[in-house]
């Protein structure tokens, strides 16, 4: 019963304040503009507990923006290892979920599902930032489902 | 006995209010910003969560250290309720304040080390403050003890107006908050990434939260010294205190170690030493 009850607290807490830590592995800058400003006044993703952190031992959303190329994906990984489980990635816009209209370049791997699990992807070049805060929370409402 | 039993509650529920002040604190910023802001219980969720995390400490000092920092916050909030000597939570504070940057030095991460040494000059900015700050208690009631100068009769605001903006300088370092935040970054601001709490996540993160919630508590016992004899007073003077401090926080941007050091120690010192001159030429 008091198992259940602190179960139930963690997962509460969880959706209700994910912070989260942004990647940028070489946009144009459109992705990046749009996130951030999701945080500005405007949007206000504080509201619902979100927080940017910009660093990934404290983080549990990880957006990533940009298209993966032989260089960065090493970073990639490399942020997404530092975050402690339990975690979700968002990736944002179309370079980032699937290479987008640098795909055929030789230097791009694809999207970022090709070196970490992704768990939401938010369309769009570049999606609009009420489409990347839903895109946030539906990776938040991921928590309620995770058991770790 | 009585005392006992005070500072016993007083240690279990320094965190919800300082959990609580952080709330209301964070929705404050919020409104002077033009946003919604988090709700008011927002850090609760934000700690039961980081409770909840993959435990990742870098080594194991780390973890001593936290636990350190996180008693002797919780002592000096108990010894101040017990009413004990200002020298001796002086002392616990400060051992408090060493345990912090060493957890922070143990990490080989340069974000890290450099929040550590940042730490390092503020402890070394504010502790003279504050150790004058109690010795200014003493010259106007012949006491260190929390106990015998809470029984003062008359609020030692007046008597003791400079020391009151000097300890603010100090209680602003303490608290890491702007000007004065820079060793440790929070929220958008991303020059050394988080500063000396850089390698603390998931439960560690959380036990440095508790502690700091614990210090805020001990900061505004601290100030409730200067208008003591009336609960009214005091609660207001708390409300007006803490309120400039998020102002203050909210409009000024970080400054650098150097302006610290070259700003505080001379205007705090000054004015402490010209209240002493007041108090002891009357
Ligand atoms: S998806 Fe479009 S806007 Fe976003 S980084 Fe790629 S090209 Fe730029």
């Amino acid at each position: 019963m008091f198992k259940k009850f602190i179960n139930k607290l963690t997962l509460t807490s969880r959706v209700g304040s994910p912070w989260m830590v942004h990647l940028d592995c070489g946009s144009c800058n459109g992705c990046d503009i749009e996130t951030w400003a999701c945080l500005t006044p405007v949007y206000d993703m504080e509201r619902f507990g979100i927080i940017n952190v910009g660093n990934p031992k404290h983080a549990d959303i990880f957006l990533v923006t940009g298209t993966v190329n032989h260089r960065n994906k090493h970073v990639l990984a490399n942020v997404y290892n530092q975050m402690p489980a339990p975690r979700v990635v968002v990736s944002i816009g179309s370079c980032s979920n699937s290479g987008g209209i640098f795909r055929e370049c030789y230097n791009v791997l694809g999207g970022a599902d090709k070196i970490i699990p992704v768990d939401i992807y938010v369309p769009g070049c570049p999606p609009k930032p009420e489409s990347i805060i839903d895109g946030a929370l539906q990776a938040v409402k991921m928590f309620k489902n995770a058991n770790s | 006995m009585s005392n006992l039993l005070l500072a016993l509650t007083a240690v279990i529920l320094a965190p919800f209010a300082g959990a609580l002040i952080s709330g209301i604190d964070r929705k404050f910023t919020a409104w002077f910003q033009g946003r919604v802001g988090p709700p008011i219980y927002q850090p609760f969720l934000d700690i039961i969560k980081l409770l909840g995390k993959e435990c990742m400490a870098v080594n194991s000092r780390q973890r001593i250290c936290v636990m350190v920092y996180l008693i002797s916050a919780m002592t000096t909030v108990f010894l101040f309720f017990l009413g004990s000597d200002l020298l001796l939570i002086f002392f616990i504070l400060t051992i408090g304040a060493v345990a912090f940057v060493l957890g922070a030095m143990s990490a080989p991460s340069p974000f890290s080390q450099i929040g550590a040494q940042r730490e390092l000059i503020q402890v070394l900015t504010y502790e003279p403050l504050i150790l004058l700050s109690f010795a200014g208690f003493f010259l106007v009631t012949g006491s260190f003890s929390v106990s015998y100068i809470q029984t003062w009769d008359q609020p030692l605001l007046f008597n003791l107006p400079l020391i009151y903006i000097a300890l603010g300088f100090a209680l602003t370092i303490k608290l890491r908050k702007s000007p004065f935040d820079i060793s440790a970054s929070h929220h958008g601001h991303q020059e050394i990434v988080k500063g000396s709490l850089t390698d603390y996540s998931g439960p560690q993160l959380a036990f440095v939260e508790i502690a700091h919630w614990y210090e805020i508590v001990f900061i505004l016992a601290v100030f409730s010294l200067f208008w003591s004899t009336s609960l009214a007073g005091m609660a207001i003077l708390l409300f007006l205190t803490y309120f400039a401090e998020i102002v203050i926080d909210n409009i000024t941007a970080r400054s650098t170690w150097r302006w610290m050091v070259a700003y505080v120690w001379p205007a705090g010192l000054g004015m402490i030493i010209i209240n002493y001159v007041f108090i002891l030429s009357i």
